[in-house]
């Protein structure tokens, strides 16, 4: 794309920010939004839209988004509960439900005695917060990411949780994004921060009603303050006509842990960028992913984990399942720091081809800088075993079965990470749908 | 040698296979009645192991001569997942590992695809936990084992016992053990032969591949056939492993120049 195109594309957009509620009326405790959205416009006009021509996006063709007129979502008529309940979880006490990006609180769950912050960014009350003012915006790197910056520049309702210290939140909660409207964007936004001591386990869900097209382009910011332990689960299962951009940003604090399972099922064309930086010694973080994909899907996921500080243990298994014509990138950079000593880090990224016309791009990136460390990592590109086929059909498994049963086995591995049974139910079945459809 | 009338489950003639176009199966005859056990024995690379994936239908290898009938039907006709729905059954000599299927799980499938191929009832979860953990205490197996992938990290003992359950619930009509005694210590071997024999009757049979005597004490053979570079070179009683035991496999060529000595 040329670069008039980029920022014809820019303007288009920026003509249609709403007038909401941030941008109206004289809100001074509101200032530092203010200045976080004008500074993301301009870093997003100062940023190009990426091409293949960049080498972070060499894999990712996302000219087809510029070519179409995806204005902003617009609140639309309700949703009924009975609407969303096949995306329910069942073990969930709370439940963000966030239509199109815009918040919808009849669709929520929140239980009245919580111990801890559930809510909308947007809400008045939400935003004062001095803590949204100290985290919003600090831990993605919007300033070299232009979706993020563009997320930013048009923030607006978004799910805040805020974990006092030594609040263990033990239901999972359920952040839910529901696209309803065809040919348009919408810009999710999360932030949880976890004081000292706390945990909870979070669910990010992209879900879409019918088979339409649009845009989800979404941030998450993660904070773990000491000793901070938090499971995050996210889920892509958008539309297969969908585009969906999205950047995760974790920071972490003495001794905190993340355990983070992506999975990634929809879309059309797909990128999620997860960034962890140690911010402190002696923290944790063990980040799964399973991309599972057909048709012509494209599905593009890039991790960065800084190794930033001494003493830090990151753990990371990547696993792509490509079918038809679709095509898998991963590129997981690790980053150990000059003084970074008694690193340990490991990854691997396995994928299984299941047909001739697939693709994989997988590309681990290791920047060692520190000389007493223990780094492990490891990829591998593989079709189905024969001999596993035989055995199965030896005992009287048919191919398709035999096949379809050692697909979903490859991807359990990752599945079997989320601590969610009814979710990670829900996903097992997902996947052996999508297997027994493309066979 | 048993004189048995039984109706022939098995008759190879003149099998000839290959894998990539090397012959490796020269002509194998064998007749195997219901009711009677066979044991196959002869060096390493003689050809055992791929007469018995031959008879399940491995994919890898090609049958350029000859015919194998399977109770009225023509095995080769068949697909692998067909002849087990059928009740030829391989307990393999190197079971294959299956990450990230429980072995519950597969169990389950396979035997309720078998069961509802042969128009049996099929069993639901609670039902199949039942049955197959009152199989398991015939072969002396730990209940935690069905929550473990399918022969992941379980020892060689574990591995053959598995092959053995799951021949226990598919109750074949052939069942082929290629080597199911090596690596296991006497105890096991105890178990697994208890085990086999208890599945043995009068309307099914059984093919032991083995290098070893020991087996055939807890198994007793009707046949012992002697393989050696793709045939079968000599059939006798179940005195014959006791002697090949007992001389070794060269004795056999010496056996055999003495005769064609004494015939001219
Ligand atoms: N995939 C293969 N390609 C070529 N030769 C093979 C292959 N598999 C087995 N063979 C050969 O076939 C012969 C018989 O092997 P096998 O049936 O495993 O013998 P056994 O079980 O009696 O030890 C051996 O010489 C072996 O090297
Ligand atoms: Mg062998």
């Amino acid at each position: 794309m040329s670069e008039t195109m980029a920022n014809d594309y820019l303007d288009c957009l920026l003509n249609a920010l709403p007038a909401d509620s941030w941008n109206s009326g004289a809100q001074d405790r509101l200032d530092w939004l203010r200045r976080l959205r004008n500074e993301a416009i301009d870093q997003a006009g100062r940023l190009r839209f990426p091409t293949v021509k960049d080498e972070e996006w060499r894999f990712t063709d996302v000219s087809p988004l510029a070519k179409l007129p995806y204005k902003p979502a617009q609140k639309t008529s309700a949703l009924r509960l009975s609407d969303i309940q096949p995306f329910c979880i069942a073990e969930s006490a709370h439940r963000l439900v966030f239509v199109d990006g815009f918040f919808s609180p009849d669709l929520s769950r929140l239980s009245k005695d919580n111990q801890f912050i559930i809510g909308n960014l947007a809400a008045p009350t939400l935003t004062k917060t001095p803590l949204a003012e100290a985290h919003l915006g600090q831990h993605v790197q919007f300033r070299d990411n232009f979706f993020a910056a563009l997320n930013t520049a048009f923030l607006q309702d978004g799910a805040l949780i805020v974990l006092p210290e030594n609040c263990a939140v033990s239901a999972p909660i359920h952040l839910l994004f529901i696209a309803t409207q065809e040919q348009t964007t919408q810009y999710p936004r999360c932030l949880l921060i976890g004081e000292r001591n706390s945990q909870a386990t979070v669910i990010e869900d992209y879900v879409a009603l019918g088979a339409n097209a649009y845009i989800t382009n979404s941030v998450a910011e993660f904070s773990l303050a000491d000793n901070a332990q938090i499971n995050h689960i996210r889920v892509q299962r958008e539309s297969g006509s969908a585009f969906h951009l999205a950047s995760s940003a974790v920071a972490l604090e003495q001794d905190s842990q993340y355990r983070s399972v992506s999975i990634t099922l929809g879309a059309l064309i797909s990128r999620f960028n997860l960034d962890v930086e140690f911010n402190a010694q002696a923290a944790e973080c063990t980040i799964d992913g399973l991309a599972m994909i057909a048709g012509r899907q494209l599905a593009d996921t890039h991790t960065r984990i800084d190794h930033a500080k001494p003493h830090c243990t990151s753990h990371q298994q990547h696993k792509c399942i490509v079918d038809d014509s679709s095509h898998a990138v991963f590129n997981g950079k690790i980053i150990v720091r000059p003084h970074a000593q008694r690193t340990n880090s490991s990854q691997s990224s396995r994928n299984l081809l299941l047909s001739g016309k697939a693709q994989i791009d997988t590309k681990p990136q290791l920047e060692i800088f520190a000389d007493d460390v223990k780094c492990a990592h490891g990829a591998t590109v593989g079709q189905l075993d024969n001999e596993e086929i035989f055995y199965l059909k030896s005992r009287g498994l048919n191919e398709l079965i035999a096949r379809n049963l050692l697909t979903y086995a490859f991807g359990a591995e990752v599945l079997d990470r989320i601590p969610v049974p009814s979710l990670k139910h829900t996903l097992e079945q997902a996947i052996l749908n999508k297997t027994t459809q493309n066979s | 040698m048993n004189i048995n009338q039984n109706p022939i489950i098995l008759n190879v003639d003149n099998l000839h296979a290959s894998i990539q176009d090397t012959e490796i199966l020269k002509g194998i005859n064998l007749t195997v009645r219901s009711g009677e056990i066979h044991a196959i024995m002869g060096l390493n690379g003689s050809g055992k192991s791929t007469f018995a994936k031959v008879l399940a239908g491995h994919p890898d290898y090609h049958v350029t001569q000859g015919s194998i009938q399977y109770e009225q039907q023509d095995l080769l006709e068949l697909s692998a997942e067909e002849r087990a729905q059928a009740g030829v059954f391989l307990a393999f000599q190197y079971p294959i590992e299956i990450p990230g299927v429980a072995n519950s799980q597969f169990l389950r499938l396979a035997y309720n695809t078998v069961q509802a191929k042969r128009g049996k009832e099929e069993l639901d979860p609670l039902e199949f936990d039942d049955f197959v953990r009152e199989k398991m205490k015939l072969l002396e197996m730990k209940p935690d084992f069905l929550d473990r992938s399918v022969n992941e990290g379980f020892s060689g003992g574990e591995k053959k016992r598995n092959e053995i359950l799951q021949m226990a619930l598919l109750e074949p009509k052939l069942g082929i053990l290629d080597e199911t005694d090596s690596g296991l210590d006497i105890d096991a071997l105890k178990i697994v032969a208890k085990g086999v024999n208890h599945l043995h009757n009068t309307g099914n049979a059984i093919i032991l591949i083995t290098h070893y005597q020991r087996l055939l004490d807890h198994i007793v053979p009707d046949f012992v056939h002697v393989m050696e570079a793709g045939r079968i070179i000599k059939t006798g009683g179940k005195e014959l492993a006791l002697e090949l035991e007992t001389h070794g496999y060269d004795w056999i060529h010496n056996d055999q120049k003495r005769a064609a000595g004494a015939s001219t």
